[in-house]
């Protein structure tokens, strides 16, 4: 059963991982574009002279592109290829008439969605120290950033089978994901806030790995709190990955 | 209690591969698969033949799992059939309508995905992946990815891929549709030497010709119902053996309405067209006929 499972999610992984080999060039130009460009104008445009929590604004912002581009990559990552193949390509149906699992079907995307997301996200982490930025990178660190990246790469596993066409997909994000770019904790504090948006800010995702990642980085108090609220939303909608992957048409 | 190992199904010495009992799809105000019931012998090429829309791809979809049926049975081999059963699964190969390979592979890297997926071992893997390749003949194109391959070369694939696990059973949904005349020809010849294997067949087709000669049986449906089953000779003899074709353009030249008159044998036929001044053919009924009497239009219509 076990074996099974590893063996079926690992060739779902394969796949990917082969596609990925074929367009890296692309994928790596492609994913350092927008942290480069956030870390340049946040980091040394805006952030040049500005103090905050008696740090270099740099040091506050980096972990916030962390997050941001852990959720971009792995979300579009496992959005985008697994619509494409549902509504394009149609190799999902390769997939649900294998004899594998839904769960190793689920798993296997979520975590090639995950791989990718977590590689552009430690690039920024490195350009970071370039850019001179000066972080505390903890094994806590890097369990935020994989609950981060795991969860959105769900999330973009729920997006890809429930859409039915490519605006659909480029709508879920401009509605879901867009919003949180800006407004989840990334560039500023959610306490900036007047409480009640802070309130409402604070029941999405992001926000929480900005807080954690931020926390553990700035050597602040533990962020029990937000990392586990990662680790319900991580576990909902991977659930909801499997509901919606045992049902699609 | 769960059924272990191979079930049989036997009814009348004869072994009943798919049993479809009032199968029904509905799609929000469409109803695609309207009551279906039918079998499917163990051994036999057998075409489900109708108009596009006429809901043959709808079944092809619930039987490999790929939709779910709102009502009904379907079961495959004795076993009922759904998403997680991956025994039922490991028993049949599917070969869509639409292109579904990963264009970005080559054609063996398709091959070796569908190898992992089905847990062949990597020496039966590969050793299946040349021999499959080759029977297609795409050896020499096995590095080649498959964006650039044309229409048949990728429907060959196709064939190969669903053959990698020896399955029992193979769907083809309108496994000819858009390919030039002489590769159709090469497609049933692979079907052919398939079924000769002993594989099963069920194939979906709006081609008359296809129907007629490739299959020992043959279903029309027509809006989601099944409206004639039998031999291709079984359903022909039903209309009648000759038509006489009378192409209504005498007038305009432009009107497109035939006339089809049947008859029992060529004496009649003859004798009526004896009679008639029009530009007419006389040839022997086909199964287009057979639908077009069932239904009043043509089944391209």
């Amino acid at each position: 059963m076990l074996m099974e499972l590893i063996y079926d999610t690992y060739t779902v992984f394969w796949r990917e991982m082969i596609l990925l080999r074929k367009k890296f060039r692309s994928f790596f130009a492609g994913s350092m574009v927008s942290p480069l460009l956030y870390l340049l104008s946040f980091g040394w445009g805006l952030g040049r002279n500005i103090q905050i929590d008696g740090t270099s604004y740099l040091n506050f912002v980096v972990p916030g592109i962390v997050a941001l581009s852990a959720m971009n990559g792995s979300y579009s990552a496992a959005g985008t290829s697994l619509s494409v193949s549902r509504l394009y390509h149609k190799t999902l149906e390769e997939f649900l008439t294998a004899p594998i699992s839904v769960l190793s079907l689920v798993l296997g995307n979520v975590s090639s969605g995950c791989f990718r997301g977590l590689f552009s996200s430690s690039l920024i982490i490195l350009f970071s120290y370039f850019f001179g930025a000066n972080l505390h990178l903890s094994g806590w660190f890097f369990v935020s950033l994989l609950l981060t990246c795991f969860l959105f790469a769900a999330l973009g596993l729920v997006a890809a089978m429930v859409v039915n066409s490519h605006e659909g997909m480029s709508r879920f994000s401009t509605f879901v994901i867009l919003p949180m770019t800006f407004l989840c904790g990334t560039f500023f504090k959610v306490e900036n806030y007047p409480a009640a948006v802070a309130t409402l800010v604070k029941i999405l995702p992001l926000t929480h790995c900005s807080i954690s990642l931020r926390a553990i980085a700035m050597r602040a108090e533990f962020p029990l709190v937000s990392l586990l609220i990662l680790a319900a939303y991580a576990a909902v909608l991977f659930a909801l990955g499997m509901w919606v992957t045992a049902r699609v048409e | 209690m769960k059924r272990q190992g191979v079930v049989t199904v036997q009814r009348q010495g004869v072994f009943y591969l798919i049993e479809i009992s009032g199968l029904c799809k509905q799609y929000k105000e469409v109803r695609a698969v309207d009551n279906l019931n039918l079998t499917v012998k163990a051994g036999e090429i057998f075409g489900l033949l109708g108009p596009n829309g006429a809901g043959k791809t709808t079944v092809i979809r619930i039987l490999t799992t790929l939709a779910r049926p709102t009502g009904g049975k379907v079961l495959i081999n004795g076993r009922k059939i759904s998403r997680g059963n991956a025994v039922i699964k490991r028993e049949i190969g599917v070969v869509s309508q639409r292109e579904n390979l990963d264009i970005k592979l080559t054609a063996r890297e398709n091959m070796e995905l569908h190898g992992r997926l089905f847990k062949l071992p990597p020496g039966e893997r590969r050793a299946r992946t040349k021999e499959l390749l080759d029977f297609v003949n795409l050896s020499e194109r096995a590095a080649t990815a498959v964006e650039h391959f044309s229409g048949g070369m990728k429907r060959r694939l196709m064939i190969a891929r669903a053959l990698m696990h020896e399955p029992r059973l193979l769907f083809l949904d309108e496994p000819t549709v858009g390919l030039d005349p002489q590769v159709r020809r090469k497609i049933w010849d692979l079907i052919r030497s398939l079924n000769n294997r002993g594989i099963t067949v069920l194939l979906t087709t709006h081609y008359i010709e296809e129907a007629e000669l490739l299959c020992h049986r043959v279903g029309i449906m027509n809006r989601g119902r099944l409206i004639a089953l039998g031999t291709p000779t079984e359903l022909k003899q039903k209309v009648g053996k000759v038509v006489v074709e009378i192409p209504n353009n005498r007038v305009t030249g432009y009107n497109d309405e035939t006339k089809y008159l049947v008859f029992e044998n060529r004496g009649e036929a003859l004798r009526y067209a004896s009679g008639l001044q029009d530009n007419l053919v006389i040839r022997e009924s086909n199964l287009e006929d057979v639908f077009v009497e069932l239904t009043g239009h043509k089944v391209g219509d």
